[in-house]
């Protein structure tokens, strides 16, 4: 068997895999969107309301709009590839919807001047590719209060995914919060490198009970460390980015929840209108991006109080999760008293704070 | 913060034993269907699969025994359709392989639907009296649920069928040269599919540990690459059963152990850490490759009674 038959077969399968999910024909009086996701929509977490939005869209716009996704596509040389195709295949707007997906859609976005693309998580943008995300960071800063609060054993457990800003910003903020719950409280890092890989969440929230840990945090898609802390007892998990509803109310006790349907109805409105612009789009709980799913009755009464006051401060912007004094890890000072971070430190975070006992790998 | 003591050697063990099971059961059987000359890209499709049969029906029923069941025969089944196309259509089984992998994952998602977020009955561990008690060595032999040892079964059972049995000799000959076989008046076809299902049943079993007793629930796509691991282990392995043990333990192991290493927080760098479980298995199994190992020699051939 040749070099030449295993591609010949590798593309003609691929081929097929990617006609499944693009249907053939666009009309051209219809607004074509596009999304690619990079896990499948049954994750039931990051992509699972990705698609979500998706849907709102479909539903708002009936007939006007037509779209189409691929699932599953690698971070990489590949994700070139499937934009490419949706945009050759008449797409007029493409969310790509992970940050890996940085590079290869600035690199497709200028070869499609005439299509409008749109990045989540990432800060490279052009003419015709805006950025957008939400500051997941406000509900990682209520997990840390309740996690702190929860604790017995002061070890709570932290699946990574990639050592990338949005990932340390998310962890630097459980933490401050934790830590003015309960002083005592010291956090266990795993980096997964994975943001999918249910086997290997399971395996890492595992290890983690394993060693101490009576809280878990995750930052990987899948409900996987859900389980995991279930099969364990007593282990008080959080949903990420889905309400991950179907472990309530215990393990999980609370949840931190993407909503991205009002954000990409508006956008491709924008297309339609001819009134799209590229941007960078940043929000949070305040504006509804985000949002706090319920905290259940697991949680003590006078906990869920204090997370719901916090909760309000941050939406109302009284309280910013990144307010001083704060220092990194390495003792230097960061933020003075009353001071807060400002979003180009936030948007390139490659530090932890003070008290975190572990390395950022490079 | 490094913190070596809060490893449990026990509990390791255990974890070891439930990530290296499911590529463990899918190599084991991949490298039946591979000596029987046949090569089938699609374990992940056929792994994904046995994963939602078994969990649908355990779920259904109650009995994780006959999710397992099941679960076998869900991924001997998506393997006939390869069976069918390669054995009796004659098609490329590169090719194939890769449409059963894509089919698998899509069937599976279709068919789970109404599963996410479900917890499926607990598989029971063995609780083998007097031998589970003796301190240390209780608790890492002999107290696994009975998939775990079912899966050391098969892979003795395979090493010795391969190497002492008649049916394993006819097997090695099909994969050798099926042209010679087919010549002694061996049913070279037959020979096959049965290795074909066999290797799908295995699979199956694999995809379904990992939805029963691994993580456990169902989720779209959950296997990950785990089937291409497999795969990719036969070949290291250089189509041995023993080596394909070892070679799924150390992934296995090297996986749990370099998680348990960065959540006590050894000094030393993660990304190393992540990438130790391919380079480990890789470096150990080429270096025992070094001695003239070689694929069976109609690996991935067409087979046509009339050549």
């Amino acid at each position: 068997m040749t070099l030449k038959t295993i591609l010949t077969g590798a593309t003609v399968a691929l081929g097929l895999a990617a006609g499944a999910v693009i249907p053939a024909q666009a009309q051209d009086d219809k607004t074509k969107v596009g999304f690619i996701y990079v896990g499948p929509i049954g994750d039931g977490g990051w992509t699972y309301e990705h698609n979500e939005g998706r849907l709102a869209v479909e539903e708002h716009f009936g007939d006007q709009v037509e779209t189409v996704y691929q699932e599953s596509v690698p971070e990489g040389a590949d994700a070139t590839r499937a934009i490419t195709q949706m945009a050759l295949n008449g797409a007029d707007l493409i969310f790509t919807t992970s940050f890996g997906y940085m590079d290869a859609t600035l690199a497709v976005a200028e070869k499609f001047p005439d299509v409008k693309f749109e990045h989540a998580t990432g800060y490279k943008t052009a003419p015709n590719l805006s950025t957008y995300s939400a500051r997941f960071y406000e509900g990682r800063a209520i997990q840390g209060h309740i996690a702190g609060k929860m604790t017995e054993s002061n070890i709570v457990g932290y699946i990574a995914s990639y050592p990338i800003p949005e990932v340390i910003r998310g962890i630097n903020a459980a933490f401050i919060h934790a830590r003015k719950a309960n002083p005592e409280v010291e956090f266990k890092i795993i980096w997964a490198y994975t943001w999918f890989d249910p086997a290997k969440e399971a395996d890492a929230a595992t290890a983690l009970i394993e060693q101490g840990a009576d809280v878990i945090l995750q930052h990987t898609d899948s409900t996987a460390p859900q389980a995991a802390a279930e099969k364990a007892g007593g282990v008080v998990t959080f949903g990420q980015a889905s309400d991950m509803a179907e472990y309530k109310p215990f393990p999980r006790v609370s949840s931190i929840i993407d909503d991205w349907k009002p954000y990409y109805i508006a956008r491709t409105q924008a297309v339609i209108d001819g009134t799209w612009e590229s941007h960078q789009v940043w929000d949070g709980i305040g504006p509804g991006m985000v949002a706090i799913g319920e905290i259940t009755d697991a949680v003590p009464a006078e906990v869920k109080q204090e997370a719901l006051a916090l909760k309000d401060a941050i939406a109302s912007g009284e309280y910013h999760p990144f307010t001083g004094p704060l220092k990194k890890q390495d003792g230097s000072d960061w933020l003075a008293e009353g001071e807060t971070a400002d979003d180009g430190t936030l948007l390139g975070m490659d530090f932890y704070v003070e008290g975190l006992d572990a390395d950022i790998p490079q | 913060m490094m913190d070596l003591s809060s490893i449990s050697p026990i509990l390791l063990l255990a974890s070891i034993m439930a990530a290296s099971t499911p590529i463990l059961l899918a190599a084991i059987g991949e490298l039946v269907v591979e000596r029987a000359g046949v090569l089938n890209l699609g374990v992940e499709g056929m792994m994904i699969t046995g994963a939602i049969c078994g969990f649908a029906i355990a779920v259904n029923t109650g009995s994780p025994a006959l999710g397992f069941l099941v679960a076998a025969l869900g991924g001997a089944g998506l393997s006939l359709l390869f069976a069918l196309l390669t054995q009796v259509a004659l098609a490329n089984q590169v090719a194939s392989g890769l449409a059963l992998t894509l089919f698998g994952l899509g069937l599976s998602a279709l068919l789970g639907q109404g599963y996410v977020g479900i917890k499926p009955p607990p598989t029971p561990r063995l609780d083998i009296p007097v031998l589970g008690d003796i301190p240390f060595l209780g608790p890492v032999l002999f107290s696994h649920d009975l998939m775990v040892y079912l899966a050391l079964a098969l892979v003795t059972a395979v090493w010795a069928g391969l190497k002492y049995s008649r049916a394993g000799l006819v097997l090695r000959a099909v994969g050798e040269n099926h042209d010679a076989a087919h010549a002694l008046g061996y049913k070279v076809v037959r020979v096959r599919v049965l290795a074909i299902a066999f290797g799908g049943a295995c699979a199956g079993l694999g995809g379904a540990y990992l939805s029963l007793v691994r993580v456990p629930q169902w989720t779209e796509g959950m296997t990950a690459g785990a089937g291409w691991i497999a795969l990719a282990l036969v070949v290291f392995a250089s189509w041995k059963a023993g080596r394909v043990l070892l070679g799924a333990w150390l992934f296995g192991g090297v996986s749990v152990l370099q998680l348990n290493l960065q959540a006590a927080g050894v000094a030393l760098p993660v990304e190393y850490l992540s990438m130790s479980p391919y380079l480990i298995t890789i470096l150990v199994l080429v270096i025992m490759s070094a001695d003239r190992s070689r694929a069976p020699a109609s690996l991935a051939r067409i087979f046509h009674a009339s050549q």
